[in-house]
Parts: structure tokens; C-alpha cells; sequence
């Protein structure tokens, strides 16, 4: 079996000069960085906060919160990677609002009841997103990882569905790479063996193969 | 190796970090063993299948809608910053 294969981002050799620019006062500059990275911030905080409305609102919040302070960032990092820990911080704000009954913090360690022992051991269907429609499956998937901690949910997101390295996640996180590593076997564990209910292979006869 | 190790190196594996002596104890391990074999498989498809998913695709009008608002507040402070 072969490694996942990494999701090739865009070039970023330009991404430093684009910074330079904003830096000195050039708003298109800076515009162009929006253009580049408003597509993952959103899914990012959607993906965080579950609301429609907040993930607008981190959105704008984050990129202005980056623009104002544009000389705090150095460049030992990418502008991406610093831009994501500001919204991931913008997005966890409107969470604990939303939810102040509940603490919600990435240092969250959670040990929950189906943690990372595999029960579910069926094979799944040879194509298993083609046994749902598209609507149904955006359904399940959604419904599957809003399920998991939201320390868990936000280490899945960045390192397999944006792509960033591990220690990406964990400078965007504040967190250890054995921190970002343990949460990260346990979300795909976890998401696993949820979406196996849906895609294991079928008795023939019972409708859905 | 037993399965819980072949499980606690399982993230390793699939993101091929592992050097040549692990990954081919865990692939010996792969072999004999159908119930870890069909772990990692379907580990591998649930990743595959978020990473494909497009999620909470930024719809246009939002997008532009979201980009003016910020490209308008960003011009309202650079003109502050500018008059101090």
C-alpha cells in the first residue's frame, strides 16, 4: 500500500515579495494574499466554528487582524502558516461564545469512548462515495467529522484536508509535533470508523452494494 | 510487531515518513494481517475522501463580497495610519 500522496499547493516563491509590498503600503499587494488564501480560511473556520455566519465573520476578522499587523510577521514562517494560526485563534473565540457552557482549547487531550482501538473491521466498498448522491455524501461527511472534539476535528483539517506539513500544524496550533501526531492518528481513527458505517461493503440482496 | 504497534506507526506510514526498516516490518505485518490491512486501507480512503470532498466551498458572491469588505477597511486604515 502507498503513501497518501501530499496535495500540491501553489507556488509560494512569490508569496515573501507580496508581504514586502503590503508591508510598505501596497493594499493591491495585500489583495492578492486575500485572493490567494480566503478559500482555505473559510473552509478552515467553517470547519472549526460549524456556523455559516462566524466562518464570514473570522474571514474578514483574520485578514484584517493580519494586515494590522503585518510587521509582526517576520518571515521565519510562511505568511500561510501564520495567517491559519490567526484565524484557527479567531475561530476558537467564536466557538467558546457560542458555547461558553463547554471549554473548548486545542490543549484538550480528550479521551473518548470509541478512542483509537479499531472495532469496525469490514472492507469498505470499491468505491464508496459513488453509493451515495453528492448532496447525501457532502451530508454524512459533514455530519461525521463535526462528531470529533474540536481539537481533533481542527489537526485533521489542517494537516489532511489543507495540506500542511505536521510541523506546519503545530507552529499554526501552538502545539508539540507528538501533540499534532497523537491527535491525528486519533481523528483519522476515529472518522474511519464512523464512515465505515456507511461505506462497508454490503451483503448482495439488501440493495446497495 | 503486534497490531497495536503496527497501529501506533500507522499515521507515519501513510504520510511515508518512515525509514526503509520500520516500513518494511510494517509491511510484512500488512501481509499476514487482514484485519490491519483493512484498517490502514480504509484510513487511507477516509482521508482521501475528506481531502476530496470540498467541503464548505467559498461560494463567488460571497467571495467577492468578503474580499470588497476587507479590502475597504484595510484602505480605511491604511488613510488613518497615514493622517497620524
Amino acid at each position: 500500500m502507498s503513501a497518501i500522496q501530499p496535495k500540491i499547493g501553489e507556488p509560494v516563491s512569490d508569496e515573501l515579495a507580496l508581504v514586502q509590498a503590503a508591508k510598505k503600503g501596497d493594499v493591491s499587494a495585500f489583495e492578492e494574499l486575500v485572493k490567494r488564501y480566503d478559500r482555505n480560511v473559510f473552509r478552515i473556520a467553517q470547519h472549526i466554528t460549524q456556523n455559516r455566519e462566524d466562518a464570514e465573520d473570522v474571514v474578514q476578522d483574520a485578514f484584517l487582524k493580519a494586515y494590522s499587523n503585518l510587521e509582526q510577521f517576520q518571515g521565519q514562517s510562511k505568511f500561510y502558516t501564520w495567517l491559519v494560526r490567526i484565524a484557527v485563534n479567531e475561530a476558537l473565540m467564536k466557538l467558546r461564545r457560542r458555547r461558553p457552557e463547554r471549554t473548548v482549547s486545542l490543549d484538550e487531550d480528550v479521551k473518548t469512548e470509541e478512542d483509537s482501538v479499531p472495532r469496525e473491521i469490514a472492507d469498505w466498498s470499491p468505491n464508496p462515495e459513488q453509493l451515495y448522491k453528492q448532496a447525501e455524501l457532502k451530508d454524512i461527511l459533514t455530519r461525521t467529522i463535526q462528531g470529533l472534539p474540536p481539537s481533533f476535528r481542527t489537526v485533521f483539517v489542517l494537516r489532511d484536508v489543507e495540506g500542511l506539513s505536521t510541523e506546519e500544524t503545530a507552529e499554526a496550533l501552538g502545539l508539540s509535533i507528538p501533540a499534532v501526531k497523537s491527535r491525528l492518528l486519533r481523528a483519522r481513527l476515529q472518522l474511519r470508523e464512523r464512515l465505515s458505517r456507511y461505506f462497508k461493503k454490503r451483503e448482495s440482496g439488501d440493495g446497495q452494494k | 510487531m503486534k497490531c497495536s504497534e503496527f497501529l501506533q506507526e500507522l499515521t507515519n506510514y501513510l504520510d511515508g515518513v518512515l525509514d526503509e526498516r520500520t516500513k518494511s516490518e510494517l509491511e510484512d505485518h500488512l501481509a499476514w494481517c487482514h484485519n490491519c490491512y483493512v484498517v490502514c486501507d480504509t484510513t487511507k480512503k477516509t482521508i482521501e475522501i475528506y481531502r476530496d470532498s470540498e467541503l464548505y466551498e467559498l461560494p463567488d458572491d460571497l467571495r467577492v463580497r468578503l474580499r470588497s469588505a476587507i479590502m475597504s477597511k484595510c484602505q480605511q486604515r491604511k488613510k488613518t495610519q497615514e493622517s497620524i
